[in-house]
């Protein structure tokens, strides 16, 4: 089982300048159950074809068997494909569509010439072989006695079936499949999900699957790869992948999870929702980081008995327990309990330190909820900032009055829409507090940490009435804890809708 | 009386030009090749004239000939061009099948007599009448069998390719294995639009062949015009009809195997 059969080493694939595929790396072993798993247009398919040969990478390479087969074309590797639409041939019955890769098959095969001697000669396989072949197939997909069926005329699991007979029917060293229960009803597939996994132990092939669907992966592989935007975010075991997540977006995209930011505030202390816990990952003083917390992991128990404590805004029974959101300050939480809280009721909650799973942020971009004023300036961060509102609609500029007049000339009133926030690390300056300065700067707050990251430092900057911090990179050392003004050029605000704005 | 408007109404103007323009006049086909042209009886004298006679009969053989010819010519030439103007990554590829269409925008009179000019000018014109003939054919029907071919070709589900060669074809297997039989509804239609045509045209024949190519369609214009023997050129219309049914029966047959391009047979 520690063989490596494909290796695919920095693989990228870009089509007409645009990334599909970014410096994938990675390995599947002999008899191993992957799965590619991840949002729509990741990249999976992409992955899948150029492992096939569908696809030539643009860079790096692709061992089969330690042996480089990059530019080896499709019909020449002992990989066979089960197609997300199944690509029956029409025109062949189901005997012939399943027989199609026996019938270009060669095998070795030794005679005795004229002269008693042995030679080996490549032959095609006989009719009889072929025949034996194809029925086994069929058998093993369940659909003996179909040979002479139109495939036209065959339900969608029964082209399913004879697209996956058609494939494991040649013994590829890989089967690859794409979404293969993608057009199939939710019975079919479950039902499905199980003979392919023990069609994958029957026969003991390398199967490299593709799905969007994190339960079928998590039910079905040894080994999940998940993608995003054309790169692995994470390679483990379905266990792996659902207890330690690695990033936000893998805890988000596998099951359920609260996603929360928090604050380092102590070796192995963590703040978040208002309250200080411990947790057993260890990150350096004042990070912000990612919170993520399974909602099988919070814990109910009665008001003010818990860390936490919060107001039930809604509840819904799923079978085997409840799904509650929990309001705790501005937050929203997800909880499962097998007791039910009524809505407006207030609960205590607990959580494990083992179970609260912290990640580094990935800080490019502070990141704020704002709301346009009757000024057309914006308010965030606890202040209130100078911004381009035009920029919400391309092609637009104020009226006199202030309204925003569209490209189509339509006539809209900004005040008071909610809008996100984005303002880069580089896009901040500070100005040391003074008299006047208190009276006009757009915002102000204390310097809470200072990091040196090599060439810069990167400061932390919070205000002091709801504990908002900017966060950003200066070549200048300041001081913690001093108190300052916060500035931002009117063109680095960056702006965008919540919802869009009635006219 | 209100009218109410109903879909089925819509039949109406269909079953009109349907009788006036079809069915009328295949009675008076019918009509005049089962009578005698003295007495007005029923006879099948008309056809045993012409099937008596060797020399229609040799014209019915050659037109057939030639018009087999010019359909497996075109067939020839119009595959390879469908088949790279459907595959190739050229985003305008309808500009370039138009290129091959246009001819067909020209008027069919000017662009054989250019023809005919031209191979007067290479000296050929007196030289070779049949080749002249079938070049001709060749030339102004050619559009009519890129087309249908185009349009079952670029349709093709190229998940079929892939799974051809993911299932160890070659690519010259794949095309004798997947692209070949299923563009053969494109195929089909190509040569009902060709074949038949060519049996009956004799302009081009008249123009490029000098006189010496007589093929039916020339036949059925004498017995209206010269011979003014409408009954017999109403029989061989009759058989030329039966010949079109009997191929287009075989060719139905083809098509119903695959729905996926039926699209194309109506070209
Ligand atoms: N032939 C192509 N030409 C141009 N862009 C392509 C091509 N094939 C894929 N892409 C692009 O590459 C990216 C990855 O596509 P891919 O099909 O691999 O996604 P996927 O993960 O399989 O998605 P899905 O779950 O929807 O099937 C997408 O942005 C897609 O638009
Ligand atoms: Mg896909």
């Amino acid at each position: 089982m520690s063989e490596k059969i494909i290796q695919l080493i920095d693989v990228y694939k870009e089509y007409d300048k645009n990334v599909a595929v970014e410096n994938v790396t990675f390995y599947v072993k002999k008899g191993e159950f992957v799965t590619f798993l991840g949002p729509s247009g990741c990249g999976k398919t992409t992955t899948l074809r150029m492992i096939a040969g569908f696809e030539m990478p643009t860079g790096g390479q692709i061992l089969l068997n330690g042996k480089d087969v990059t530019s080896i074309p499709p019909h020449k590797r002992p990989i066979n494909t089960v197609f997300q639409r199944y690509a029956l041939f029409p025109h062949l019955d189901v005997f012939d569509n399943v027989a199609f890769g026996l019938r270009n098959k060669k095998v070795k095969t030794t005679k005795t010439d004229k002269n008693g001697n042995k030679v080996e000669k490549l032959a095609k396989l006989s009719n009889q072989v072929i025949a034996q072949k194809v029925t086994d197939a069929l058998k093993m997909v369940d659909l003996e006695g179909f040979e002479e069926r139109n495939v036209t005329t065959l339900s969608g699991g029964q082209q399913q079936r004879v697209a996956i007979a058609r494939a494991i029917v040649n013994e590829p060293e890989i089967l690859l499949l794409d979404e293969p229960l993608g057009a199939l009803d939710l019975k079919m597939r479950k039902d499905m999900q199980i003979e392919l996994k023990e069609l994958h132990k029957k026969l003991g092939m390398t199967f490299i699957y593709v799905t969007h669907d994190q339960e079928e992966a998590l039910t079905m592989s040894d080994t999940v790869v998940v993608m995003k935007d054309g790169m692995i975010q994470q390679i483990g075991t379905p266990m792996d992948i659902y207890n330690e997540p690695k990033n936000v977006f893998v805890a988000d995209f596998i099951g359920e999870s609260n996603i929360l930011s928090g604050i380092m505030v102590g070796k192995y202390k963590i703040k978040f929702l208002g309250h200080t816990f411990d947790c057993v990952d260890d990150f350096a003083l004042n990070d912000h980081v990612d919170v993520v917390v399974r909602p099988e992991d919070i814990k109910m128990v009665d008001a003010d008995d818990g860390m936490i404590n919060g107001v039930v805004i809604d509840s819904i029974f799923k079978g085997m327990h409840y799904e509650m959101t929990v309001k705790v300050g501005k937050s929203e939480l997800t909880i499962q309990s097998t007791k039910e809280r009524k809505v407006g009721e207030m609960i205590g909650m607990n959580i494990q330190p083992d179970n609260i799973h912290i990640m580094a942020k990935e800080f490019t971009t502070n990141v704020y909820d704002g709301y346009i004023t009757k000024n057309n300036t914006v308010v965030f961060g606890d202040g209130e900032f100078d911004a381009d509102v035009t920029q919400l609609y391309p092609g637009s500029h104020l009226d006199e009055e202030g309204y925003l007049i569209t490209k189509e000339g339509e006539q809209i009133d900004l005040t008071d829409v909610d809008v996100r926030v984005e303002v880069g690390l580089k896009d901040i300056d500070i100005d040391d507090i003074t008299d006047e300065l208190e009276e006009t700067a757009s915002a102000v707050g204390k310097i809470i940490s200072i990091i040196y990251k090599g060439d810069h430092y990167q400061l932390i900057v919070r205000t002091e009435e709801n504990e908002e911090d900017y966060v950003f990179d200066t070549e200048y050392l300041w001081n913690e804890n001093d108190t300052v003004a916060i500035s931002i050029p009117k063109d680095k605000i960056k702006l965008s809708l919540k919802a869009e704005v009635k006219k | 009386m209100k009218m109410h408007f109903n879909r089925k109404h819509l039949v109406i103007p269909y079953g009109l030009f349907l009788v006036l323009f079809v069915i009328i006049p295949l009675g008076f086909i019918v009509y005049y090749a089962f009578t005698n042209g003295s007495t007005g009886s029923f006879s099948l004298a008309n056809f045993i004239k012409f099937f008596a006679s060797p020399t229609s009969l040799s014209t019915l053989l050659l037109s057939i000939g030639v018009a087999l010819l010019t359909t497996a010519v075109c067939l020839l030439i119009a595959y390879p061009i469908a088949y790279i103007l459907a595959r190739s990554k050229f985003k305008k590829k309808s500009v370039l099948l138009m290129l091959f269409v246009l001819p067909m925008w020209i008027n069919f009179v000017l662009r054989i007599n250019a023809l005919r000019e031209f191979l007067d000018l290479i000296g050929l014109l007196d030289q070779a009448h049949l080749f002249n003939t079938i070049l001709g054919m060749v030339y102004d029907f050619l559009p009519f069998m890129i087309l249908p071919l185009y349009t079952t070709l670029i349709k093709l589900d190229k998940s079929m390719l892939e799974a051809s060669a993911d299932l160890g074809s070659h690519p010259v297997s794949t095309f004798a294995k997947v692209t070949l039989p299923l563009s053969m509804p494109g195929i089909v239609s190509g040569i009902t639009m060709v074949f038949m045509p060519t049996m009956t045209n004799y302009v081009i024949s008249d123009t490029l062949g000098l006189g010496h190519v007589t093929i039916i369609g020339k036949f059925i214009e004498e017995c209206f015009g010269a011979r003014s023997d409408w009954h017999l050129g109403s029989a061989i219309a009759l058989v030329l009809l039966m010949i079109i049914f009997v191929s287009m029966l075989v060719s139905g047959g083809f098509k119903e195997e695959d729905n996926g391009s039926r699209g194309a047979g109506l070209w």
